[in-house]
Parts: C-alpha cells; structure tokens; sequence
C-alpha cells in the first residue's frame, strides 16, 4: 500500500514521455520515469521515494525493442528481464539477468529499471561495460547514442528528464567466450556478496564487478594488472583488488574480510575458466 | 497515447475472465484492488514487497506479483487469480499431494504453477525450482509441493 | 485452495476504519514528549492514540508490557502511539507524521551486556508488576525469571568423570515469519460488547486478557478467529488486539482493522527467543554421563511475555532425553533493548537441544567415541528422573533406544558416520537427539460439545484453531472411531468463536490433540449415554444392554433390533403420547492437565507436564571446503509419535518441523545496528529456505504410548524442528573440523569459524 496519491501517464513515445516530465516538473509534482517499477513501489510503500506522479515507458516502441539492428544487437529499456534470458540473444547478459530477484518478479523488472535503480548492484550494466556498448538516452534535446563507459559511473548519469531508452552492442562480442558467477549470503535469491562477469576479447580479460564496492564497476588499473602475465595468477588478484575503485562493502549481507575471500576465489575461477578458451 | 490518468481514475480488467470496471486511486497496487474493490481475498499479501509470491497472479498468462503492480498498469488486460483456477491441473495436483498446510501461501504457489505448466508443460527440474523459489512457503518442507508440480507436469505431458 | 478460505484480513468490508502504528526510533530511552497535531490535521484521520490514554499494563506470566510505550521505549519498533482513518493509506501517511521526542539511555543488547553489574536497568519497577503462573523476576536487574535445577551431588558426580567439555552457544533472536502477518479487528457495540476478529491461536486467552486489561466482564467479550495463516507460536501472544480494541474505543466503537506491514510484524510484534548458553559436561572413561552444569541465558527482548515460562521449560528438559544423575541448572530470562519474544515453535528446545547436543558431541569427541553409539549409551529411559526429578515410565518417556536403532537401520542411516572426503568435497552426518515435554499451567485444558442434528449428522464444536497443522481433522476422526461412525457425517468449523466453542486453553505445545481430543472422547462417552437412555426407552431394554455405532442405537444381544439416531435427535413419539428425544441431544466434554505438581524454587523438584516424546534427528551435509559452503543432502528423523492416527498429517508435520530447524540452523537471524535498530525486516534480508533448497527427508515413527492420551498418542506437531540446528551444527562442526558453536552456520560464519577459531 503506497501512502500517498500519484497520478499515472503513459506516453506513446520518445518525446511525448520528455514532455509530459517537463511539464509535470513545472507543476512541482516530481514526476518519476516508471519502466518495470518494482523499486519504485517498494520504496514507496515506505515513504522512502515521494512522488506525485509516475511516466510509464513500457509503451514506447523504442523502448521495448528487442533486435539485431545491423551489426548492433539492439535492447529496449522496458523489456522484461525475463522475456531477456528467454530471448537470450546475449548469453552473458542472460546470466547476470538471471541472477537478478526470481523468476516472477523477473517479469515484472526490467532491464533499464535494473540499469538506473537506486538498489545499488545494478547487475544487468556488468555485460554492457565488457562489451563497450552504447547507450541511447532521450530528454530535452531527442535521443542521444553515447558510449557507456562516458555516462555509466557507477550508476548512470542522466541529466534531469532525461531517461534510458535502450542499449546498443556490437554483435561481434556476443560469441566471445564469458564467464559469470553470483555469489550470495546463501540460497539462490539475493542480492549479491560479489557478481563477477568476465569476457575475453583479443586474448586480454575484461572484468566488471557487483555487490564488491557500494556501486558496479569495470576498471582498466584492475584490468591492466589482471593481464599482466609477467606475474603469477594469485598475485595478479591480490594486486588487482589493491586497485579496487573503492571500499569494499561490509553490510548484513557479508563482511569486508568475507567478501575480499569470495572476491579472490571468483576472479580465480574466472581467470581459470577463461584462460584455455 | 491513452490520456493521462489522475489520482483517481476507472480501470477495465478482464478478470478470470469476465470484465470489471473499477474507480481506483492511481497509486493503488493491483493486489489490494482485487481483494478490496473485487473482493478476491484469494490473493494473498505476505510481504508487499516481491518478496514472498503470495499474491501472485497471472497477467496474460504470466506470473505477476500483484503487489509489485500498479492497478493502472493492469487496464485492458487479462488478469487471473485462484478463484479462476478451481479445476485447473495446480489446483487438482496441490489437493491430492496435500500440498499445504495453513493454505496462506498455496494460491500463490498454484497461480505460478499454473503460469509455468502454459509456458513450460515440459519444464525440467531446474526450470521449476527457478519459478517456484519465487514463492515461500514456511509451513511445508517442500516436499509435497515438489510432489505436486512433478504429478501436474507428468499429468500434463500424458495428455495429448 | 480455490481462494475461498477466509483468513483475518479477508473480509473487507464498507465503513472498515484502519490503524497504523508510529513506532519508536529509540532502543532505550525516556518519552519526553508526542506530538500528534501533524497527524491530526491530514484529512481522513479520525483519531490518534497514545500510552497516556490507557496506562494499562499487559503480559502473563508477568504484567510488564503497556499496548503503547507509556513514559519508556525499550526497543526499536516499539508502538508509541496509533492513529485511526479512513484509509489504511491515510492511517500510514499518519503514522509517519507524528513525532515523538527522546532523551536517550543507555541500552543493552546481548544477554552479556544486560547481566553485567551496573547495567541500566529496563524495568525500575519490576517488583509492582502482577505475576500468574510460576515466575521468579529479580527486581533491580534483567532477569524476569531464573529456575534453578538441583539434583544429586555435583562433586561425586564430577569426580567419577574422565572426560570433561565446556561448550559456549549462541542462538540469536529470529522471527516465526508466518506468512500471514497478524490481524485484528475490534468493534465496541452500543451495548458495550466487544468484538474481536483476530488470527491468534489463542482466542479464549484473547478473551481473558482483553477482559482484564480493560475490566470488561467475559461475556462482553466476544473472539473469532478464523483460519490462521500460520503461527509457530508467534500467534499465541496477544498484542493487536488490545490496539484494536483501543483504536475502537477512539472512533466510538467503529470497526477498526489494525494489520501489521511484513516490517512490523518482525521489528514491533513479538518474535523468537535468544540463548547464549554455558554447558559443562562430563562422562566416565567408558562414556556415561555423569554431571552436568548448565547456565541459560535466554535474550527475551524488552518485555517478557512467555519468556519466563520458556526458560523455564530450558531448564526442566535441560540435560535432553539422557540420564545424569547429578546436574544443576540456572535458566535466565533476561531482559535486553531487543524485540520482545513470545513461545515459538519448539517452546525453548530447540535452543537448548543445540546447547546440550554441541556438548554431547564435543564430549564424544573428547572421549573418542561415536556420537551416536555415545547417545544409544545414555539413552534416558523408565526408571531414571529427569532434571525435576520426575520418576519416568515406559508410557512417560516412550523409547529413545529403539528410535535410535531405527534410524540406524534405515537405508539411507547405516554405516559409518564419519565424515568422509567426495572429490574436493566432504560429506559428514550430524545427529541429535531430542525430548519435548509442554510447559503448560497446571490446570490448562478444553472442551468439546457434539450436537446431534435430526438427519444423524453431528457438530463437532471446540476451541482448538485450525493453523495448518490439521488438528481438527484429527479430532473428527477421534469422536468418529469412539461414536462408530462416518467421519464424513462430522461437521467442524474451521472458524472458532469463543461465543460458542467451548474454552480451550491455546493452540500451543503440541497439546491440542491431547487436551482436547480427550474432551472430544468424553464428549463421545456422554452423548453415548444419553443415547443409550433415550434408546432404552424405546427400545425397552435397560441402557447397559444397548450399544450405539454405525448411526444407530442398539441391542447388544439383537443387533437387528435397534433406533437410528436421527430418529432420537428428530424426537420419536411413543404411543403412550410420551415423546423421546427431540429437543437437542448434546455431548459434553472437557478435560484437564492431570498430576502436575508446581517445581520447587530452589531444586526444581516436580512433575512439569504429562509425557516426553523424544526422538532422534540426523542431517547430512556435502561441504566445500574451499568457500566454506555446503548443500543439505538428506534429513532424517524418527520420532516416538505414540500412536500415529493420520500418517501423512504426521509426516508433514515434522517434515515442516525440520525445514523450519534447518533455516534457524543455516541462516535465520536479526541483524541489528549498533543502535538496535532491525536491518533484516523483510524477506530480502531475514533469508528463509526456498523452494529446491529442501534436503531429502527420512522420516520414521516409534508407537510407544501414552496411556493417559487418546488411542495413545503424543505430542508431535513441534518435534520436527527440535534437533535439526543441533544436528546441522554437529554435521558441519564434523566436516569442517571446527567447533561451529553460534548460529545461524551460514558460509560466511564458518568461514570465519575455521580462520579464527576462538
């Protein structure tokens, strides 16, 4: 139960949804871009989120699209999480997916509501910043394309009314061989203690992290180090989380220490598993 | 573009299959909407929160969580809940295991099945244990519910 | 099923008003001031109520808890006031208005903290609080209860040990998280009457306790409690029925629904108790037991509600189903700035099977013997006394030796138990053992009435609620066997209305078969009688020469001879004008504890309930060495049922019993800040054990029975869940080589376990 009234849009597309924000702004009503809405209802429930009304997305063509467009492999922001792993045209994606909620609430989320969440794991953006995709956004001025790792600091930059319309990857990473691996508390819902996805492009190993630090993240020092085959593996990893962007998270979920173990042996596992293919 | 709707506004649903009109708040979920304004108590809130599967319907077929929905978001669409599943193969199948004990999360439970027999009458082990641990259960070990799933699925496949 | 079945909050209705709570921020501080006025103005809200409006105090054993904080808080989460509108989201919107100011004290979280000399103290006034039942607070410090066993001689005892262990346990706090939240909802007619619909599985003590905190007579007090969603104890205690009564109060007597979000059900209503627990154990060169010392420490938050009794009932079962002749107990209840705790599935055993049975393998251990062979040895049977000092029969204690064979003989049980190495994993078994006597007032008991309708069918009313675990169906099956008839011609309800359904005491400890199932077969007996008489007058025989079954009255000698009873229950009329019959044909019945005897203060000396069912329990784990994670493989358990009357009720229940054992052992708990304030409120974070996860289960039973029970039968509704973290402890503690002492064992804990052990 949502202890305070909102008023519901659904724009028919692009710019119809910029417009409907601009002006429900102007009114001071805090409008909201809604696409699966899962967080923004939960957090509603607790008063944690206040808004006085909500723009719906998931009837934008665009950003239902779910295609190869060229040698671009093209991901609407409102298509659901599952209909996603059940398409699978991007088997990493599908994993990091997978791992996101259950598989009924994976109806409902979304993969741009995954992307721009407040909940800090985010887990969907790890494939796109191993596969240098672009985003495209829309707000004030149309629709943009722009490189993910320009506007994707831990969580994606948009300026005001702006919002996420869909994703674009180069088909020729989706053959690359992968890995991925969720680690949780336990059982086999959670959020993540460490999410690992790897990719390995031109014999150098990518790897973005979630659950490690309070936002996801690819880093280029962790990578440098991480193909540097003049050190031995396991140094290799110590010396890569010596270059961790920030603090490692110590919640209810795992502690600091615990996490730096589970951290290790995945990026082991990661490197072992992608170092013969 | 469907016009805009204000705080409080109709919806149209076509609930276990006959069409319903309701004035609701747009900020009201569809959980409390079918239990308050339709009076189908059969959908359970456990948590409110995605959390336990309890109020989970179907909605064109899909399990949804109905507290993870907005009332609004449902306009036009089909919607079913337990008290339109009384004959299905779930129901049946939790019935003759004796799949529940205090009942709270069963319609839960027998909607996701439901929603997992339409779209995978073949499903194997792992495709079930991933839709059904969306649900919780607190009173059964799961045993008798992993009964029931494995009869239904069987009972299904010897269908022609 | 079918959606059908209605439950507290199912039945919406026009004119229903809603309350919310505002609840405290504060683990311990003192209320300076409320301010309602913000809450007061948002259009919709009717009313907004505080603990200066009824500075009543509730709880039993001990009367220590206001239905809203009155000039105190003594957690996060506690209601220091409510509001009453139109709209649950008006009410909620309320709430979170209203502001309340603090002066902060110091608070104290774990038991260790509360016990230390100098700790502030929760309750100042603990001596002017009311007490029912047995219950020993300390005025001046944070225990609302001690009881103290004292039996045989500990320095003869210690001295004939070889082998000596002291185990330290831990067991945090956890939630019943029945999937139901708690409901109520009160109306006050013109007339004064009050009106509950609660889930509670305690609706005649509703009665009584709404009664008495608000002096309202008994019979102005009416309870309906329907299908309950679940409670594992967390139902039995009684909190939003005074709130709603309260709350009704303030609308002029309106109906009034206060339902809990899944966040206050676990931060501001009762919960599960903690322990931290000491247990000293040692056992002769060959492996008998020989004394045992036992400190409980059980953390029952800032109100005592059943704690008292839950330590209590920690201390008489202290030593588990084996025979020490020389032992002394201490169980505290202790009070801390935590949630308050009431009676949870298991009543206080599982919590000290895991300290006694951590004990009982680390002394094997020591002792180099096998767990299992070591428990077989010290098995307790007739002829030995318990803690209290009970002498036990063959039909008291049941067969702990023979369960343990049993299981031993089972095709997945046999062979060795050591843990073994699979590829990079190891696969090790756990046992425990358990034992379960109730821990009920001496003088708990029902009733039951049958109703002979004119068509020959009956109504089967009693109090026992219907909470999943099929006792209703049980007890239509008792008064079916003892009438001789069809138990599809018996009706039950699955509501209860005090209005109407004879008292019983709770739906708790694994009683209600008992209790009221000998009710129900008195019940039977009279309305046989009656039948007999009525029969005798038509049929012309004397009344001991009639027999009743199969829905009719008749002739012992000349079966063929004979009334139907719908013919009695409709009113048959004789020729001489004389009518028999008709009318209404009412059995009655009720039963009470028999032979308890209150425990001595000072030794614990005395008879604490009527039967042990004991049992033994095994879990197998496979685990990984290298992360610390591991898989439950299969669990078993067989268990002493005395008769088993509905064997696949049975099997539910305890397999239900052990799913819940191993999620307290692998995963449930609060987490808390270092302010007390609840971090794990939602199923996000307070993990429960999902489909797929479920272990395979082996379960057998033992027929041993009771002789004062129906057809013989104990208590198993809790017994499932008893041994299992003991036994997951046991397993894991033998695979990972550590002594995995503090709960919940989830890979991180062990973890942390076997890089720093101490």
């Amino acid at each position: 139960m949502i202890p305070f009234d909102l008023e519901y849009y659904v724009p028919a597309d692009v710019s119809e949804a910029y417009d409907w924000f601009r002006k429900l702004q102007e009114q001071g009503k805090d409008p909201v871009y809604y696409s699966g809405g899962t967080e923004i209802l939960t957090f509603a429930r607790l008063n944690r989120v206040r808004t006085g009304a909500v723009i719906d997305l998931k009837a934008i063509p665009d950003c239902r699209s779910l295609q190869m467009s060229g040698q671009l492999l093209e991901i609407g922001s409102c298509v659901s999480l599952s209909d996603l792993c059940a398409a699978n045209p991007f088997p990493l994606l599908s994993l990091a997916a997978r791992g996101v909620a259950d598989q009924t609430s994976r109806n409902k989320i979304t993969f741009g509501g995954n992307i721009c969440g407040r909940i800090i794991y985010r887990e969907a953006v790890l494939p796109l910043l191993l596969t240098d995709s672009a985003v495209v956004l829309a707000g004030e001025n149309g629709m943009r394309a722009v490189s993910i790792h320009e506007v994707f600091e831990g969580r994606l930059k948009l300026r005001k009314g702006e919002f996420l319309v869909k994703t674009l990857t180069d088909i020729r990473f989706l053959p690359l061989p992968y890995y991925h691996e969720k680690r949780r508390k336990i059982g086999h819902v959670g959020y993540p203690i460490v999410t690992v996805a790897a990719l390995k492009k031109d014999g150098k190993l990518r790897m973005a992290f979630s659950g490690v630090c309070a936002f996801p993240f690819r880093s280029d020092p962790m990578e440098q180090v991480l193909n540097d085959s003049s050190i031995p593996p396991h140094k290799r990893i110590e010396e890569a989380i010596g270059r961790l962007p920030g603090p490692v998270l110590d919640d209810i979920e795992s502690s600091a220490p615990y996490r730096r173990f589970l951290l290790a042996r995945t990026m082991a596992d990661a490197i072992q598993s992608l170092e013969s293919r | 573009m469907r016009e805009p709707m204000p705080a409080a506004d109709s919806v149209e649903m076509e609930v276990n299959g006959e069409k319903r009109r309701v004035n609701v708040r747009a900020s009201s979920l569809l959980l409390h909407t079918l239990r308050n304004m339709l009076g189908l108590t059969g959908c359970k809130p456990g948590c409110e929160n995605g959390d336990c599967g309890a109020c989970t319907v179907l909605v064109e077929g899909l399990p949804m969580k109905s507290c993870l929905m907005l009332t609004a978001e449902a306009n036009g669409r089909k919607v079913t809940t337990i008290e339109g599943l009384a004959n299905s193969p779930a129901t049946y199948a939790f019935a003759k295991n004796q799949a529940f004990q205090c009942g709270y999360c069963t319609p839960g439970f027998i909607v996701n099945c439901e929603g997992l027999r339409n779209a995978y009458p073949q499903a194997d082990l792992e495709t079930v244990r991933l839709w059904l641990e969306s649900n919780i259960c607190r009173c059964t070990s799961y045993e008798e519910i992993h009964a029931a799933v494995q009869e239904m699925l069987a009972g299904y496949r010897r269908t022609p | 099923m079918t959606g059908a079945a209605k439950y507290a909050n199912d039945n919406p209705a026009p004119g229903l008003l809603h309350a919310k709570l505002a609840v405290s921020t504060h683990a311990h501080a003192r209320i300076l001031s409320i301010d309602v006025s913000e809450a007061m103005r948002i259009p919709g809200v009717l009313a907004v109520v505080t603990g200066q409006d009824y500075p009543v105090l509730t709880g039993s054993p001990l009367s220590d808890r206001p239905p809203l904080a009155l000039d105190k808080v003594r957690y996060v989460g506690e209601p220091i006031a409510l509001v009453v509108a139109e709209l649950e989201s008006i009410a909620e919107m309320a709430a979170y208005r209203i502001q309340a100011e603090y002066e902060p004290l110091p608070a104290v979280f774990t038991t260790e903290e509360a016990l230390r000399p100098g700790a502030p103290v929760l309750h100042e006034r603990m001596s002017e609080y009311e007490k029912d039942e047995e219950v020993y607070p300390e005025p001046g410090k944070n225990i609302a209860n001690r009881t103290k066993i004292r039996k045989g001689n500990m320095e003869e005892g210690w001295s004939q040990c070889r082998h000596i262990v002291e185990v330290h346990i831990h067991m945090p706090q956890s939630d019943h998280a029945s999937m139901e939240v708690r409901s109520s909802t009160a109306e006050i007619k013109p007339d004064g009457k009050v009106f509950l619909r609660t889930a509670s599985q305690s609706p005649y003590a509703v009665r009584g306790a709404v009664s008495q905190a608000f002096r309202l007579p008994l019979h102005h007090v009416f309870v309906h409690t329907p299908l309950v969603g679940g409670g594992y104890g967390g139902k039995a205690a009684i909190q939003l029925e005074f709130l709603a009564y309260m709350a009704s109060r303030s609308v002029g007597g309106r109906r009034v629904r206060i339902t809990n979000s899944r966040e206050k059900d676990m931060m501001s209503s009762p919960v599960h108790i903690g322990l931290d627990s000491t247990v000293k154990l040692g056992c002769t060169a060959d492996g008998r037991l020989m004394a045992a010392d036992i400190e409980h420490r059980y953390n029952c938050g800032a109100y005592a509600d059943r704690g008292p009794i839950m330590s209590r009932a920690g201390a008489v079962d202290c030593t588990g189903p084996y025979r020490i002749d020389n032992m002394r107990c201490d169980s505290l209840c202790v009070y801390t700035n935590h949630p308050y705790c009431t009676s949870f599935r298991g009543f206080a055993h599982s919590e000290l099977t895991f300290a006694m049975e951590r004990a009982m393998d680390s002394l094997a251990k020591e002792a180099g013997l096998d767990p299992l062979e070591f428990r077989f040895r010290n098995a307790i049977g007739p002829g030995d006394t318990t803690p209290t000092q009970t002498l036990l029969t063959r039909s008291t204690v049941g067969d702990l030796p023979k369960c343990i064979a049993k299981l031993m003989s089972l095709k997945n049980w046999q062979g060795s138990s050591s843990p073994h190495k699979d590829g990079p994993v190891v696969k090790a078994i756990g046992y425990s053992c358990f034992w379960k006597n109730s821990s009920t007032p001496l003088n708990a008991g029902g009733g039951a009435s049958l109703v002979f309708y004119p068509d020959g069918t009956v109504n089967l009313q009693c109090g026992a609620v219907e909470i999943g675990q099929g006792t209703r169906t049980s007890l239509t099956q008792i008064a079916a066997e003892r009438l001789r008839m069809d138990v599809g011609l018996i009706h039950i309800s699955t509501d209860i209305d005090t209005e109407k359904d004879p008292y019983f005491w709770k739906t708790v400890a694994s009683r209600s078969t008992f209790l009221v199932g000998n009710a129900v077969l008195r019940a039977a007996d009279d309305a046989i009688e009656q039948l007999k008489r009525l029969g005798s007058l038509v049929l012309q025989g004397l009344p001991e020469d009639l027999d009743v079954g199969y829905g009719r009255v008749f002739l012992k000698a000349r079966p063929d001879i004979s009334i139907p009873i719908a013919r009695l229950a409709e009113g048959v009329a004789l020729p001489n004008g004389r009518t028999v019959g008709g009318g209404a044909i009412i059995g009655r019945g009720s039963y009470t504890m028999q032979n308890l005897t209150p425990l001595d203060p000072e030794t614990g000396r005395g008879v604490p309930g009527p039967e042990w069912t004991v049992g033994v329990q095994a879990v197998e784990v496979e685990y990984h060495p290298i992360d610390c994670t591991y898989r439950l493989l299969r669990a078993a358990t067989v268990i002493d049922a005395g008769k088993v009357i509905n064997p696949a009720l049975a099997r539910a229940q305890v397999t239900g019993g052990m799913s819940m054992g191993l999620g307290l052992g692998s995963r449930e708990t609060f987490y808390f800040d270092s302010n007390g304030v609840l971090l794990s409120p939602q199923f996000r974070s307070y993990k429960l054990i999902r489909y797929g996860e479920q272990p395979q289960y082996d379960v057998e039973f033992v027929e041993t029975p009771h002789l004062e029970a129906p057809y013989g039968l104990r208590g198993i509704g809790e017994h499932g869940i008893i041994g299992m973290p003991a036994a997951l402890a046991n397993g894991l503690s033998r695979a990972a080589g550590v002594e995995l002492n503090r709960l919940p064992l989830t890979p991180e804990r062990i973890w942390r376990t076997v890089h720093d052990p101490f």
